[in-house]
């Protein structure tokens, strides 16, 4: 993160000082703006918003296959302390979590699921496909299986490994922070058609419509599909 | 149970159901197997339940079996189970890939429904008389039954080193 921050004043005692005269009102004009200046972080709102996004990632508690014994070793034991990135707190609904871990093999049945999951996700997400077999069906090259979940899912990182070494899925978590950091434009998942798909219940009609940049395209295939709009009445 | 009593077995279902009922009999590692004829399926296995003097209680397990390419094709194997002798009997029955056709045992054996879907699901065989005849794993809009030996394999091929050359234009 870009930060630029003037130099305090080294000594302590100097700057004890200072800050008893402040509080007391004993400080004006330029002393007092050199005081306020030294103590403020100065840096671009969209930087402070990735620190704060990549820093608070919570994971869906979520698993497919045999990765998700791994998964949840990484994110829930202390020995891993996923804390550490901010991304241990395991959330079981969609909308609470930022991230979508898929950790197993996926079934062409479980897919439509999984994908429907990851709609009811709020804006910012982001998935990591952990394992081979969520990433291009690994051993299981046959009738059950999508030969990679990126054919319906945009996806950010994938983790190699059959399972991953809980060390290589924490990495990927970190890869995952720096892409926020660092590049935290979604556009390149307009074309899986996954900006603007979150389903509001209790809400109807067209004040209902999320105010997102991808929602003028998808508006009407979800008002379209009936299957979506049930529950919500 | 041993090969003697399969066949004592065998000739008591004959005469209590029909002569043409059992085709055959096979004994090998301690299995006996009853082969049946598949319109005869439910009889056999009501005698076996009900009227003979060792019950069968239990069916264990219900499962479908591909013999390409030998005729006919289709195979629903029966393993009974019974809790008083304590063994085990196959009741197996051949039926071809153009009319798959068996009469249900869930009226029998309640644990067949789910079997018996099963078994249509990856390989076609249709019981007739099912209450809930319908894909059970696959989705329901699947084509095809995929345990069959001659339905393709699926997925994808990955490029490896080795079969660079087998999949022309891997670049496009």
């Amino acid at each position: 993160m870009d930060v630029t921050r003037s130099k305090p004043t080294d000594d302590f005692r100097v700057r004890q000082l200072r800050a008893q005269q402040m509080l007391r009102g004993h400080l004006e004009d330029d002393d007092l703006q050199e005081y306020v200046e030294q103590r403020l972080l100065l840096t671009k709102f969209e930087d402070a918003q990735n620190w704060a996004r990549r820093n608070a990632l919570w994971p869906l508690g979520f698993g497919l296959a045999c990765c998700a014994i791994e998964m949840i070793t990484v994110i829930g034991s202390p020995r891993n302390d996923l804390s550490r990135f901010g991304a241990e707190v395991i959330r079981f609904s969609p909308r609470q979590a930022d991230m979508l871990i898929l950790s197993g093999r996926v079934s062409i049945k479980m897919a439509p699921i999984i994908r429907r999951i990851y709609d009811q996700m709020l804006e910012p997400k982001w998935v990591i496909s952990m394992g081979a077999c969520a990433s291009s069906a690994g051993m299981f090259n046959n009738y059950a299986l999508v030969a990679g979940a990126d054919k319906f899912l945009p996806i950010d990182v994938y983790v190699p490994g059959c399972p991953p070494r809980p060390e290589a899925l924490m990495y990927g978590i970190m890869k995952l922070q720096d892409k926020i950091t660092s590049d935290p434009n979604l556009g390149w998942r307009e074309r899986y058609q996954s900006q603007g798909t979150e389903e509001y219940p209790g809400l109807d009609g067209p004040e209902a419509e999320p105010s997102s940049q991808g929602a003028g395209q998808d508006a009407p295939r979800r008002s379209k599909d009936a299957g979506l709009d049930a529950p919500r009445r | 149970m041993d090969a003697t009593g399969l066949e004592m077995m065998a000739q008591r279902v004959r005469e209590a159901v029909a002569d043409d009922a059992v085709v055959g009999t096979h004994h090998a590692y301690d299995s006996a197997s009853l082969e049946v004829a598949p319109a005869r399926v439910h009889d056999v296995l009501t005698h076996l339940r009900d009227g003979d003097e060792q019950p069968y209680g239990i069916l264990a397990s219900l499962h479908g079996c591909d013999y390409l390419p030998s005729e006919p094709r289709l195979g629903v194997h029966y393993e009974l189970l019974s809790m008083q002798s304590r063994e085990r009997l196959n009741v197996k029955t051949r039926v071809t890939v153009e009319e798959p056709h068996v009469p249900t045992v869930t009226d029998l054996f309640p644990t067949a429904n789910f079997h018996e879907r099963e078994v249509y699901d990856f390989f076609g065989v249709v019981f007739d008389g099912h209450p809930d005849m319908r894909r059970i794993l696959m989705p329901e809009d699947y084509e095809g039954h995929p345990q069959r030996r001659d339905f393709p394999m699926g997925g994808e091929p990955v490029l490896f080193t080795f079969n660079e050359h087998k999949l022309p234009r891997w670049y496009d």
